[in-house]
């Protein structure tokens, strides 16, 4: 098991970071796809946005985007009203035969 | 750079039947030394396999059975679009000058490795290939108005025209009504939406200008080529109601042959999904943006076949390895016109487009005679 695969099973989503190139390299690797200087790990925000998605036996699934750099097929737990570009947060992630993540509907904050 | 010609082909019947690689790939072959004047095992230059199984040294082991020596032998791999990656490398050899007949098989089976993908971190727990196509669906939906009514008229178009195609690994049609009933995978793709895994093998043999007539009167040149990926990950794709790689692919094609969209005559194109064939359409600008739904709808009302005249992976089965050269037989028969009761008149210029693993990866091929 790789360090990605590690975290992810820890709950903890980090990526690979090019300090020169102030990019996040996803997929993670040891090296910059730019510069193919050495990397640096980070955790990654959890807050994410909703790009697309669809549903298979009522589970809703969907394309979300962290930090505007990474995009990601996870599960929606609590779908209603799903629109495009809504706020989500990466409730949980994981690692059992394969990469998993499961993304929550934020709750907007109250006016 | 020398002209690279289509002088003869074989293929096997697409089936669920169990068979090995080797025999698969010798079954394709056998039509071509079957019907090809003036071939020799020694004319034979170039063996390329092509097949997501994991057998080592396939190219010299087919090799070995069909009696060839050649210069150059190896496997292709690039999942969905190994069979045209396969022509394009063939292509290359000989029209560089390194060669002057290449022979390309391409086989897969049932249960191939290539169904299964497990590299692509960003789809989660999400990688059997229903997801993407799912979001690809969700996102052209939401873009175009596509309907589950539009997709069902690609598989029933598709579905009825294999019924002309003997090698289809359907013994019968499915209906518009009968897809709309189909089984729900996801809430927007129904199993009859999806292409089948198969068994099954599709060879082509390849000529230089030089030498071509020596084994056909009727040969086809490619003319065209282009190749693009633009990742291994399907989350890449900038906008999911769109296949980039096939908008750079097709660019490519068309400004190599010197021609535009409105020249091609009759295509197959990738439909490993029902909504593939209706974002390809647009995305190899045979129609304008958001207007594959309607194309389609129309072809099956006049009964046109310009668009996968033999069923295509829909209809006919997705024996992965074998798909891309069994697209460019079809086109090769239409350009030589021998494509029997699937001719298309007139078909003077063929487009060949496959594409793998999430449209992450795309080829175009244009063939003319
Ligand atoms: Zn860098």
């Amino acid at each position: 098991m790789n360090r990605f695969e590690q975290e992810l099973k820890n709950d903890n989503f980090v990526c690979s970071e090019c300090p020169k190139c102030q990019k996040l390299v996803w997929p993670p690797s040891e090296y910059c796809n730019n510069c193919f200087g050495s990397v640096t790990w980070r955790k990654v925000s959890r807050d994410a946005t909703l790009l697309e998605y669809s549903c298979k036996n009522g589970e809703y699934f969907c394309v979300a985007e962290i930090e505007g750099q990474i995009r990601l097929v996870g599960k929606i737990t609590n779908p209603s009203d799903l629109e495009m570009g809504q706020n989500l947060t990466l409730e949980r992630c994981g690692y059992e035969d394969g990469e998993k993540f499961i993304f929550k509907i934020k709750k907007q904050a109250l006016e | 750079m020398r002209r690279v010609g289509i002088a003869s082909s074989g293929l096997t019947k697409f089936t669920k039947k169990d068979s090995s690689m080797e025999s698969l790939m010798i079954s394709s072959i056998k039509p071509i030394f079957d019907n090809t004047k003036n071939l020799t095992q020694k004319d034979v230059d170039v063996v390329l396999t092509s097949t997501n199984a994991n057998d080592k040294y396939l190219a010299n082991i087919v090799s070995e059975l069909s009696g060839i020596s050649p210069k150059i032998s190896h496997s292709v791999e690039s999942l969905c679009n190994s069979g045209t990656n396969c022509i394009v490398s063939a292509f290359s050899y000989i029209s560089s000058g390194l060669a002057d007949v290449a022979l390309v098989t391409g086989a897969e089976k049932t249960n191939s490795p290539g169904l299964v993908l497990d590299w692509d971190k960003s789809r989660g727990q999400y990688k059997h290939p229903i997801y993407w196509s799912s979001l690809f669906t969700s996102a052209h939906m939401r873009k175009y108005g596509t309907t589950m009514e539009d997709l069902a008229y690609v598989s029933a178009k598709n579905h009825r025209n294999s019924l002309d195609n003997p090698n289809s690994c359907f013994d019968h049609s499915y209906s518009f009504d009968e897809v709309m009933r189909s089984k729900n995978l996801t809430d927007n793709v129904r199993l009859l939406d999806c292409s089948m895994p198969c068994n099954g093998s599709a060879s082509i043999l390849l000529a230089s200008e030089d030498i071509i007539r020596k084994f056909t009167e009727n040969p086809v040149w490619i003319k065209g080529i282009g190749q693009k990926s633009i990742s291994a990950g399907f989350t890449k794709n900038k906008d999911l109601a769109s296949m980039q790689s096939t908008m750079f692919a097709s660019s490519d094609a068309y400004s190599m042959s010197g021609n535009s969209p409105s020249d091609v005559d009759v295509a197959e194109v990738h439909d490993a999904f029902s909504i593939c064939e209706i974002m390809a359409l647009e995305d190899l600008k045979l129609v304008g943006p958001g207007r594959g739904a309607d194309f389609v709808r129309d072809m099956y009302n006049t009964e046109n076949k310009k668009i996968n005249p033999r069923g295509g992976l829909i209809g006919t089965g997705h024996p992965l390895g074998a798909t891309g050269i069994a697209q460019t037989i079809e086109m090769f028969q239409q350009v030589q016109g021998t494509a029997g009761k699937r001719q298309v008149e007139k078909a003077r210029t063929a487009l060949v487009h496959n594409m793998s693993a999430a449209a992450t990866s795309s080829t175009v091929l244009i063939l003319q005679s």
